[in-house]
């Protein structure tokens, strides 16, 4: 019944995203809005659907409703297949007891059965909060030809940055000799994207040798896990199996921090940035609300922005993204920010270097965020944020750095 | 809105295409491009889901290559169904060649509409754009024992400038009194939509007697013959309404979009528009970009200056270009220190830099799909 796919996705998508705060309150990372019409999990479900792959296990555990219902039967992302297809796995109970995912490892090990049931020679595994476009299909080309048992693929970063990352240390051949995650003094500067290739037989032999030495070592009383980069990479490292590094080039952005996610956002509107979101041979597809286009009143000034069907707008709009829905005010300004779904600006209100979330109502009068030009100690500047379905009343300030997720 | 098997949808996916005949030189009436990102059948077809109707047969005749890619299985208007769904129903004329009117087209269809379960059958066409709750008018169709309502709104009416009108009176009792097509007259008048709901078994009736008198109009034949004999009763539409009855009238209905009124009466939050996706990114506003007063749908990438204008998806607009009280169909592009004014370009129109295009308020310049100037 079920025909044997080459290769089956799984994405890792049941992070919290605590570092998003108020933006994760009720939504998973992974279904935040990003670049005026899409969420986080767009990227990665569209390149699967263009590299080719169409069999997709979407990992899901903290608040899934949003994303559960964004996802659907993932006809936007045209999988909605016979065979194969996007299939939402959340934890489940078994004789044995429920339990939840316990690390990224784990919520696979958890389910190896949905894999097993398309039989493939290989796993993809992805993360749900990373933007780039990619071609998951030549990364598998490369697997194949190094006969590698893990391929990961890495980013050259800046050296200066590299710190931040899980660093590969590579041979001539790609081959990969060492992994040292947030490395101190960096041996070098390819990061890991969190993005794998498998050969299935021996990431089920991984998997289930780290969940039994894990539990082995719970039931000591010592220090466990069942992550992916931690242990699966690590033993296959210490196995001398073959990884190898899939070096990607072009635009990729981890947006875990609310500082990222503005970046990201305001990437877009930089020349510069090699992110092409036109692209008709490499489209992101989306969920649509069905929403009429926008409409742009006599009163409106609109520069360098990016601003998405179903809103109205008749103040300034001015560097900033604006998703479907948005409402801003004549006599309302909106700079360098991000306004997702929905949110009302109203007139007399200003909003800049902000992020405002979805149905949030900015009345008249009050402040949100300030230019860093204006800010004296730098380091007491930062993007302000408000929160999804919030009420700032008028005249209120919320300053650069804060963040506001209850009505003021 | 629940689902309502008891009423079938039926579409004129091509009636009227001969009053817009260059917007109809290579598609139907119902795939005209309108309103920024819409189909003019996408009106139609989504006030009946919005209503529950979820079984549609659309009608075509001609030149629909570019209706079907449109409608594909129907997904988009949630019409891709076990139960009803959506179903195109090709031009086969049981006389030989294309159906002649109304009557005859239904009676070449009338195979599916038999096999339907419905019980009440709505009509409508593609060249009047509106959006409207068809819940109450069957409430009132049943609760009145009609044989036949007709759906009309009051609107100005000019003999000049409207073309094929039909004006509609009724008496004291609401009951059809008198039917003129293109009256010599102006004013305000009850101006049918085209629209009507009658019953399955009274429409086959109408239907066959019609076929076995060599009868092809439902205007003459039933309206203006028979309004003594059956009860044919009026329900107001109040809303927003405009048909699309010359290439003229096309320009004013989309520019009409721009009041505010008009355009919340047609996009009406509780009764969404559906129209096929096309996944484009959103609208990208330049650095010297100017807009005011302007309908801008997504993947439009705009330089320039765009006023009083409606720009369908995927249109570009390039730096020190002005594009002012102009309709400009998908996929145009328009290069650097152009000046377009008053122009509809069709789609993929490509206009090279430095190019002036004029056309007048009252006299719109038309340039042809995939046009390069």
């Amino acid at each position: 019944m079920y025909t044997k796919k080459k290769c089956v996705a799984m994405l890792l998508a049941g992070g919290q995203g605590s570092r998003l705060y108020a933006l994760t309150k009720n939504v998973a990372k992974p279904a935040v809005p990003y670049g005026g019409k899409y969420r986080l999990i767009d990227f990665p479900l569209s390149n699967c659907t263009n590299s080719g792959i169409d069999t997709v296990g979407v990992l899901t555990q903290y608040q899934p409703l949003v994303l559960n219902e964004y996802i659907g039967n993932g006809q936007p992302w045209d999988l909605d297949k016979m065979n194969g297809g996007v299939h939402v796995l959340p934890p489940y109970e078994t004789q044995a007891g429920a339990s939840w995912y316990e690390g990224t490892a784990n919520a696979i090990y958890q389910n190896m059965r949905f894999i097993e049931r398309y039989n493939p020679e290989y796993v993809v595994v992805l993360g749900g909060d990373h933007i780039y476009k990619m071609d998951y299909s030549k990364m598998v080309d490369f697997h194949i030809e190094n006969n590698a048992d893990c391929t990961i693929s890495v980013i050259d970063v800046p050296r200066a940055e590299a710190s931040r990352f899980g660093i590969m240390i590579c041979d001539e051949q790609n081959k990969v000799i060492d992994f040292v995650e947030k490395p101190k003094e960096p041996k070098s500067t390819l990061a890991s994207m969190g993005i794998y290739v498998f050969s299935w037989e021996k990431l089920k032999k991984y998997l289930i040798e780290n969940e039994n030495d894990a539990n082995a070592k719970r039931e000591r009383g010592e220090a466990w896990s069942k992550d992916f980069g931690k242990d699966i990479i690590t033993s296959m490292l210490r196995d001398n199996q073959r990884l190898f590094a899939y070096e990607f080039e072009g635009y990729w952005k981890d947006v875990g921090t609310l500082d990222s996610l503005w970046e990201a956002n305001m990437d877009l509107l930089s020349p510069s940035v090699p992110l092409d979101l036109y692209d008709p041979s490499w489209k992101i597809y989306s969920r649509n609300n069905y929403m009429p286009p926008q409409y742009v009143g006599d009163n409106a000034n609109i520069e360098n922005s990016m601003i998405d069907e179903g809103s109205n707008i008749d103040g300034t709009v001015d560097f900033s993204i604006v998703f479907s829905g948005v409402t801003v005010e004549k006599d309302a300004t909106v700079k360098y920010s991000i306004i997702m779904p929905g949110a009302v600006i109203k007139s007399g209100a200003v909003v800049e270097y902000a992020i405002v979330g979805s149905d949030s109502i900015i009345e008249s009068g009050s402040h949100i965020g300030l230019d860093p030009a204006q800010v004296e100690n730098r380091d007491d500047w930062g993007i302000a944020v408000v929160g999804h379905n919030v009420t700032v009343s008028e005249g209120k300030t919320v300053e650069p750095k804060q963040i506001i997720g209850e009505n003021i | 809105m629940s689902v309502n098997y008891n009423v079938l949808g039926l579409i004129f996916a091509s009636m009227h295409d001969s009053y817009v005949s260059e917007l109809t030189k290579q598609r139907t009436m119902g795939s005209i491009p309108f309103g920024g990102r819409y189909r003019l059948i996408d009106f139609p077809l989504s006030s009946m889901v919005n209503s529950g109707v979820y079984e549609v047969g659309v009608i075509t005749k001609s030149n629909y290559g570019s209706l079907l890619d449109h409608l594909g299985s129907g997904r988009d208007w949630d019409l891709s169904r076990k139960k009803g769904g959506l179903h195109l129903l090709p031009p086969y004329s049981q006389t030989g060649g294309m159906y002649k009117g109304r009557l005859d087209a239904l009676n070449n269809i009338w195979s599916f509409v038999e096999h339907s379960k419905a019980k009440y059958v709505i009509l409508a066409n593609c060249d009047v754009v509106t959006t409207i709750d068809f819940t109450p008018v069957l409430k009132q169709h049943t609760d009145t024992g009609a044989d036949i309502t007709l759906i009309y709104s009051r609107g100005l009416y000019d003999s000049e400038k409207n073309n094929c009108a039909t004006i509609l009176e009724f008496n004291d009792e609401n009951r059809l009194s008198d039917v003129l097509v293109d009256p010599q007259i102006s004013g305000e008048c009850n101006m049918w939509l085209d629209m009507m709901i009658l019953s399955k078994e009274f429409l086959k009736k109408i239907v066959f007697e019609a076929a076995s008198r060599n009868q092809h109009s439902f205007t003459r034949e039933i309206l203006q013959a028979k309004k003594n004999e059956y009860k044919i009763m009026g329900y107001e539409h109040k809303e927003f309404f405009t048909r699309i009855d010359s290439v003229q009238n096309y320009y004013i209905a989309n520019k009409m979009l721009l009041e505010t009124e008009k355009r919340n009466a047609l996009f009406n939050k509780d009764m969404p528009v559906y129209t096929k996706i096309g996944d484009n990114g959103p609208v990208k506003y330049g650095l010297e970009s100017n807009i005011k007063n302007s309908l801008i749908a997504d993947g439009c990438i705009i330089e320039g200056t765009v006023e009083n204008s409606i720009l369908f998806r995927g249109v570009k607009v390039g730096k020190g270009t002005v594009v002012k009280n102009s309709v400009i169909l998908q996929s145009t592009k328009i290069g650097e220190n152009c000046s377009i004014s008053s122009v509809i370009t069709d789609k993929s129109v490509e206009v090279s830099d430095n190019k002036v295009l004029t056309g007048s308020e009252t006299y719109p310049l038309y340039i042809g799909k995939n046009g390069k100037i």
